[in-house]
């Protein structure tokens, strides 16, 4: 009893950050700032799009990669307004039935590497000493790639495909987890809250469970709204390189390759897609920004 | 004076870390080059690889040995300088990247000047007027550098000033016409200093004309990721304690903001500098690729559509390294600028 | 009688936040006499260092003073140019923060940091200037005052580094110097010795000294003369002696009360009941009512006008007029 009382005492003095309505504080702020309420529409329609891709795209089958050489590299027109490719195939609907993978991918990879990455992060953060020195050394040696490079070499080691570069970058991204979740932990296992806990005897998996964790969340959400952004970006690289999406499966990176050729004639092949990568991306860019705002992750730097 | 040692013994140290983590680093790619791949020894000699050829290699890179064996072998070939050859021109890797490295450094070297030059010049001045037009109009533009995927950039670039416009070459170092006219004698590889050296003003301006698509698409990343380091560090710092000292002591607001503050933010945005060379050098292969640019990353994407095993594994190596003596710049040049570092 | 050196008349200060207007200054006046010092008590967040900050024109963006008017040696503070004010920041008005360790740069060696502030104010040559430097670094007691000038603050302790600001406050011949907290930061036992040395350089130099502070026992030792504010309004003003003789407002009564003396083991210190009010503009009537021992059914209807004791003792409470309390 007189326990309890000294922790909730403490816990007056120093309570955990509490996430119950942040949910309605975004919404506020959102609603708020023109470019994020923007910015939201923007990720949402193209949720829509990946989503109902094959119920939106004009021509699915060729979407897809279904090649159709009686229209090939046609001017924009009203069936096909920004004109067909190279076999033919309509590119509206290229870009819209591309934009699964888009979204797909990004999820998972940024999906995964946070949970590789986060908690180890938080161990590392919270039990110090030599545990934190090892996972921490091996995620310095991960972030002294540059890191399209290191992706892109894996992505060679481990053959083509979209699957294959999606574990290429889910290897490479990581350790930014690691290393954002271990500086949160770090600063979180100093505070009374988790001192409290621990001097009661709660074990250290439960604390890292009960309080760590719960707590990097809002800045890990942060950083995974940019990283999302980012991931769209190193995918439409390595596409671009020829790692990732192979032929004839419909990519926005691959997509903006192949019209490379035909730049000053047929300028719409490459810059169409490009340009859905680089509104989806800014998208993701300017939500992250407004979201950084309100949580303030700078705190933990 | 003890400063200076507490400085010499800080730079022995992060010397002394840089070996390890490029020792670290190698035992990554040579899980990359040797592990991963479900037959490496394949690979190694290319499509046409013939039974008694991936047998040879085997033997020849220890494959058929225990790991920390071939690790070793792997270690020594890297320090010898045998960084295995290239399957489509039958040359060393070394030597092909050696023969490539000049181009890409002299573009990789003129975009990253002018990104930390105008990236810390636009910050500056977007801190110095939070909130109003201009502030906003460069935290648009730098979001729409960090957004902008460099492919694509270099191809407007390339739409806009070469189609449209037609002032600007399309892509290529030089002119083709220049080689018969005003012939660059090679020096350094570096073609804007050779044209100097040798004091060839054409080639000079053509060199020039022909840098400022592929610099102008490789600076926009790290300028914008630069701009905004510095923009958000020149705010904090001017809320700091010491900069309402300065004010209190009547200080001329252009030496508070532009010495004072400004060496304060410089070093947080020295590591964003470090961290935007990354970026830059991977992104300088898209703009080769997209500028016809010879340098590593056309290279890189030869290499790739050949699949020349060596020579990726190669230039990931190369990468690795050069990224790793890149932080070790940055950090020996942030002691010179906080004299607090070396403490930590 | 002498002209006072500063004079601060009926001094508002508002704050434009998001969650709308803070009055944190409304009406505040006292007059600072040459060579005296001078005592700004309160607790946190009662305005002592908006009061500071103001006579510099230091106040952060969202403050704006709304009225009232800031006289040093009969100029008006707020109405000359930006240009004037910079000459006399830290040229006739200098200042000292709480923080020792945050008000220097930290990138920058102290004596670069002194060296421009006197060439700016003195005119003087780099060698001249440097010279000063180290006579006034001396002047504070820092032993080693050359290797002093070429550290940089983060290689001083504590209590060097006020010693070094101090220098740095006194040596452009300053005729005012405002300390904010200037201990508060440091460890006790250093606290004694820079108040003595400021006490001591103060009278030397024969400069005006405003102290700002929480501490009433810091006060009783050194000041001429003090204010005490609450919620950005003046409740006492007068000669120390007196003050503390007598208090005539039950807020100084219980900041006194809380000051633990010697020989006062087992009595229990009073604490005030309460806290500062965030924003004192939405009271009605006496600003200090809601915390009041002594709280009057009037106190919450009217404001109370100053009240002048003797000639230099005042206080805004209706007791005090009435001559009931204590």
């Amino acid at each position: 009893m007189a326990i309890k009382e000294s922790i909730s005492n403490i816990q007056s003095l120093d309570t955990p950050p509490q996430s119950r309505r942040t949910l309605v504080h975004i919404a506020q702020v959102i609603l708020r700032d023109p470019l994020a309420l923007l910015s939201t529409i923007i990720i949402i329609v193209f949720f829509f799009v990946a989503v109902f891709a094959y119920q939106l795209a004009p021509f699915p089958e060729q979407g897809a990669g279904k090649s159709n050489p009686a229209t090939a590299m046609l001017d924009p027109s009203p069936e096909h307004p920004i004109g067909t490719d190279r076999l033919g195939r309509d590119m509206l609907s290229r870009i819209i039935i591309a934009s699964r993978p888009a979204l797909v991918v990004p999820i998972v990879v940024v999906f995964l590497a946070v949970i590789i990455g986060a908690p180890l992060g938080a161990i590392a953060g919270y039990k110090g000493g030599w545990l934190d020195e090892v996972i921490m050394r091996i995620t310095d040696l991960f972030l002294a790639f540059p890191f399209l490079l290191l992706a892109m070499s894996i992505a060679t080691a481990l053959g083509r495909g979209l699957d294959k570069a999606a574990i290429a970058l889910i290897v490479s991204w990581w350790p930014w987890y690691t290393r954002l979740t271990r500086s949160i932990a770090a600063s979180l296992s100093q505070r009374y809250f988790v001192m409290a806990a621990r001097s009661i005897g709660v074990r250290d998996s439960v604390i890292i469970l009960r309080h760590i964790l719960p707590n990097c969340i809002s800045p890990i959400l942060v950083q995974a709204t940019i990283d999302l952004g980012l991931v769209i970006l190193a995918m439409g690289g390595l596409a671009f390189l020829g790692l990732g999406t192979q032929p004839p499966a419909p990519d926005w990176g691959l997509m903006v390759s192949d019209g490379r050729t035909f730049i000053f004639k047929q300028w719409w092949l490459s810059t169409y897609p490009g340009l859905a990568i680089f509104i989806v991306v800014l998208a993701f860019n300017l939500l992250g920004d407004t979201l950084r705002d309100v949580f303030d992750p700078r705190q933990y730097r | 004076m003890l400063m200076n040692l507490q400085k010499a013994e800080y730079i022995l140290r992060r010397l002394l870390t840089s070996v390890f983590v490029l020792l670290g680093l190698t035992v990554i790619t040579f899980f990359i080059a040797r592990v991963v791949p479900s037959n490496a020894a394949a690979l190694y000699i290319g499509p046409k690889a013939r039974p008694e050829d991936i047998e040879r290699v085997t033997k020849l890179l220890g494959l058929d040995k225990p790991l920390p064996v071939q690790y070793l072998v792997y270690m020594r070939d890297v320090l010898k300088g045998d960084w295995g050859t290239s399957i489509s021109s039958k040359r060393p890797v070394l030597q092909e990247i050696a023969s490539r490295f000049p181009a890409t450094f002299e573009l990789l070297c003129t975009a990253m000047i002018i990104a930390v030059a105008t990236g810390i010049v636009v910050g500056v001045i977007s801190a110095q007027w939070q909130g109003k037009w201009l502030d906003i109009l460069v935290r648009a533009a730098s979001i729409v550098g960090v957004s902008v995927p460099a492919f694509w950039l270099g191809l407007l670039l390339q739409i806009l000033f070469f189609r449209n416009l037609n002032i600007l070459p399309l892509s290529g170092r030089v002119d083709s016409d220049l080689r018969f006219t005003h012939p660059i004698m090679v020096t350094t590889g570096i073609y804007l200093i050779d044209a100097i050296i040798h004091q060839n003003w054409v080639a000079l301006k053509d060199v020039c004309l022909h840098m400022i698509l592929p610099a102008l698409t490789l600076a926009a990343y790290p300028a914008s990721l630069i701009a905004r380091m510095t923009r958000a560090t020149m705010l904090e710092v001017q809320s700091q304690d010491y900069i309402r000292t300065a004010r209190a002591y009547g200080l001329k607001e252009s030496f508070i903001v532009y010495i004072l503050a400004l060496k304060n933010a410089i070093s947080p945005t020295l590591t964003v500098i470090g961290l935007t060379l990354a970026y830059a050098l991977t992104g300088s292969f898209f703009v080769e690729i997209v500028f016809n640019w010879p340098g590593l990353g056309m290279f890189t994407v030869r290499s790739l559509l050949n699949l020349d095993y060596p020579a990726i594994m190669g230039i990931t190596l190369f990468g690795a390294i050069g990224y790793v003596l890149i932080n070790l710049l940055v950090d020996i040049v942030q002691t010179w600028i906080d004299p607090r570092i070396s403490l930590s | 009688m002498r002209d006072p050196i500063l004079r601060i008349e009926d001094l508002h200060i508002e704050f434009r936040t998001s969650r709308g207007v803070i009055h944190a200054l409304q009406g505040v006046t006292f007059d600072v006499m040459p060579g005296e010092i001078f005592g700004v008590v309160g607790e946190t967040g009662c305005g002592k260092t908006i009061t500071g900050l103001s006579v510099l024109r230091l106040l952060p963006r969202s403050a704006r003073i709304t009225q009232g008017n800031i006289r040093f040696e009969g100029v008006d503070l707020l109405k000359i140019s930006q240009r004037e004010m910079r000459s006399i920041r830290g040229g006739k008005i200098s200042i000292i923060f709480q923080d020792p360790s945050t008000s220097m740069n930290p990138l920058f060696t102290i004596g670069f940091q002194m060296n421009k502030v006197i060439r700016e104010h003195l005119k003087f040559s780099r060698e001249k200037a440097r010279e000063r430097a180290l006579t006034m670094l001396a002047a504070t007691g820092l032993p080693d005052v050359e290797r002093i000038y070429d550290s940089y603050p983060h290689q001083l302790s504590g209590g060097m580094l006020q010693r070094a600001m101090i220098a740095l406050a006194l040596s452009c011949e300053h005729s005012l110097l405002i300390a904010d907290e200037p201990t508060t930061a440091l460890d006790v036992t250093i606290q004694s010795q820079i108040l003595q040395l400021m006490r001591e350089l103060q009278q030397k130099l024969g400069v005006a000294m405003i102290l700002i502070t929480h501490n009433l026992g810091v006060v009783a030792n050194m000041c001429d003369r003090l204010v005490v504010l609450y919620a950005g309004r003046v409740v006492e003003i007068g000669e120390s002696r007196s003050i503390f003789e007598n208090p005539q407002h039950p807020y100084t009564r219980g900041l006194m009360s809380a000051i633990p003396a010697p020989g006062s083991r087992g009595n229990r210190l009073s604490a005030i009941p309460g806290n500062v009010p965030i924003d004192p503009g939405a009271l009605k009537g006496c600003v200090f009512a809601p915390r009041c021992a002594f709280v009057m059914p009037r106190c919450l209807k009217e404001s109370p006008v100053m009240f002048h004791l003797s000639k230099d003792h005042a206080s805004t409470c209706f007791l005090a007029e009435r001559g009931d309390l204590f």
